[in-house]
């Protein structure tokens, strides 16, 4: 457990170092979403004022939630583990005295512990301040949100950790990471609610994990339903699990050359 | 004279592409992707609404192509501006200025990457759907400037690409910056630009000459007056707004070279 704090910790100070990249990051991510937001509500607008019971400053909130939880949960960029099995040194992290699994997942904790400060508040913050914003009117909202966010950054590290896995098979997953970069942002409702889409493809989309990503989360924040927070802890279990089984059959396959 | 020589090193970075086949496939299946989501982003909207920003669903389709072709070509002639800064953060741009060629065409040709073909595919697709969708009053000076206007809209989104990358010599870690004026004139020029707020209109539409790629040609192509105005010459003038912007890019990236300092070793 000490480990796991101390990796937590590491994680933090890691991505404190590159601050002048987290401005640029910020400012990249507050012009999408204004883009974002003016494609939706002008929707919303032609609507007569709501499609789907989300009005003009819970469209804004979405948005915004949307733009935060992007870098908080790291939708896309997570490749290093991809990388050191391409390069092998991903031996040296299987006989380390710890879990793989795990340990990286304490790292991304750390990791998304800074993005809270640099990613997930400042698009909401910019949002807040400048366009009409839907806050949560029962204050029980505020700690389920917290824990919609976390197991929001536990389903999306168990994704994230197995796309880099098919590295073991594959050897090269970049065609797998840019399918996931491509479809992702569709699939977790974070370019269009889910609740827009046909009654058909919401049920398909429900039955994935990509929802508990982003679009639970939301849905929590906005008060729209808490059946988000089931469907995000049988996801965040499923992944982890699979995740568990897929290393094992994984390091079945680790050869090391020569001594 | 130095034409042979670009075009050698051109045919070595598509030979190089070419030699692993699977991934080129799968990058380029990926950008078809990344174009068909784009699109189902308003067909998914129009499920629900009848019109955006004052257009029908085929109608903003048709803006969406020709920013779509516009955009895969910028990003194939430009799109690997996007390394500079790690050309000017390990010091190989002190190699590019050594070598007597253009600097500016030689960082363009460092990688070719073709897999944007699939996103030019797809948008010319998407572009034949809407023109057998809308309705145009066809004469030969529109059958030109539907193969013009998204090769002018290239040339457009492919000077704000060197123009916003040359800021990385002044700012090495600007790169995610840069993005978010190209990729955001990407984004910006699919969409009617009614849709936007005044602020971001006039930086995207009109400083950034984003209504220029899509938006002016497609009213003067169904022959729809602007909402906002707009005198009805103004969607011919395209490939015109290209030449001054390309003439602007290509003077702001001499201006940009001169102040690179080598970062020593």
């Amino acid at each position: 457990m000490r480990v796991h704090a101390d990796l937590i910790i590491a994680g933090f100070r890691r991505y404190s170092t590159y601050r002048q990249a987290m401005l640029a990051g910020m400012t990249t991510n507050v012009v999408f979403g204004l883009l974002r937001a003016a494609v939706l509500t002008a929707a919303v607008r032609t609507a007569s004022g709501t499609i789907a019971a989300y009005d003009i400053a819970a469209t804004y909130t979405y948005v915004w939630l949307g733009q935060g939880l992007l870098g908080f949960v790291l939708l896309w960029g997570d490749t290093t583990l991809a990388t050191r099995v391409r390069t092998g040194d991903v031996v040296v992290d299987l006989y380390r005295p710890w879990n793989l699994q795990t340990a990286m997942l304490a790292e991304d904790v750390g990791r998304a512990g800074y993005a809270v400060v640099t990613r997930l508040v400042p698009p909401i913050a910019f949002g807040a301040l400048l366009f009409p914003f839907r806050w949560p009117e029962h204050p029980l909202t505020w700690p389920l949100f917290v824990v919609s966010a976390l197991l929001a950054l536990v389903t999306c590290y168990g994704v994230r950790f197995l796309i880099n896995l098919a590295t073991f098979w594959l050897l090269d997953n970049r065609g797998l990471v840019s399918f996931w970069n491509v479809t992702s942002g569709l699939l977790c409702g974070m370019v269009v609610p889910v609740a827009f889409y046909p009654g058909w493809a919401q049920v398909a989309l429900w039955a994935t994990p990509f929802p508990a990503l982003l679009q639970a989360p939301i849905n929590v924040f906005l008060e729209r339903d808490y059946f988000s927070l089931a469907h995000q802890a049988f996801w965040a279990v499923a992944l982890l699990v699979a995740g568990h089984l897929v290393l094992r059959r994984a390091v079945r396959k680790v050869v090391v050359q020569g001594g | 004279m130095a034409e042979p020589v670009y075009r050698k090193i051109i045919a070595a970075r598509v030979r190089s592409q070419m030699s692993y086949r699977a991934s080129f496939a799968v990058e380029c299946l990926s950008q078809v992707i990344a174009q068909a989501f784009e699109l189902v982003v308003i067909l998914v909207l129009f499920t629900r609404i009848n019109a955006l920003g004052g257009f029908g669903v085929d109608e903003v389709v048709l803006m969406f192509a020709i920013a779509a072709i516009a955009f895969g070509f910028a990003d194939l002639v430009a799109g690997q501006l996007d390394d500079l800064p790690t050309f000017i953060r390990s010091g190989t741009f002190d190699a590019v200025l050594l070598r007597p060629l253009g600097t500016l065409p030689q960082m363009m040709s460092t990688d070719i990457r073709l897999r944007r073909v699939g996103r030019v595919f797809a948008g010319v697709v998407t572009l034949a759907y809407a023109l057998t969708h809308v309705n145009i009053d066809w004469t030969p000076w529109k059958v030109l400037l539907v193969v013009v206007a998204p090769l002018a809209g290239g040339v457009i989104l492919g000077s704000v690409w060197v123009v916003a990358c040359s800021v990385c010599f002044w700012l090495i870690e600007s790169r995610e910056l840069a993005n978010s004026v190209t990729y955001g004139s990407g984004a910006f020029t699919s969409y009617p630009i009614t849709v936007f707020s005044k602020g971001l209109r006039y930086l995207m539409a009109y400083v950034v000459p984003g209504a220029f790629v899509a938006y002016y040609p497609s009213l003067a192509l169904l022959g729809r007056s602007d909402p906002l105005g707009a005198p009805g010459w103004i969607g011919w003038i395209s490939p015109l707004v290209a030449l001054v912007a390309a003439a602007f890019a290509g003077a702001f990236w001499r201006f940009a070279v001169r102040h690179y300092r080598g970062t020593g070793s």
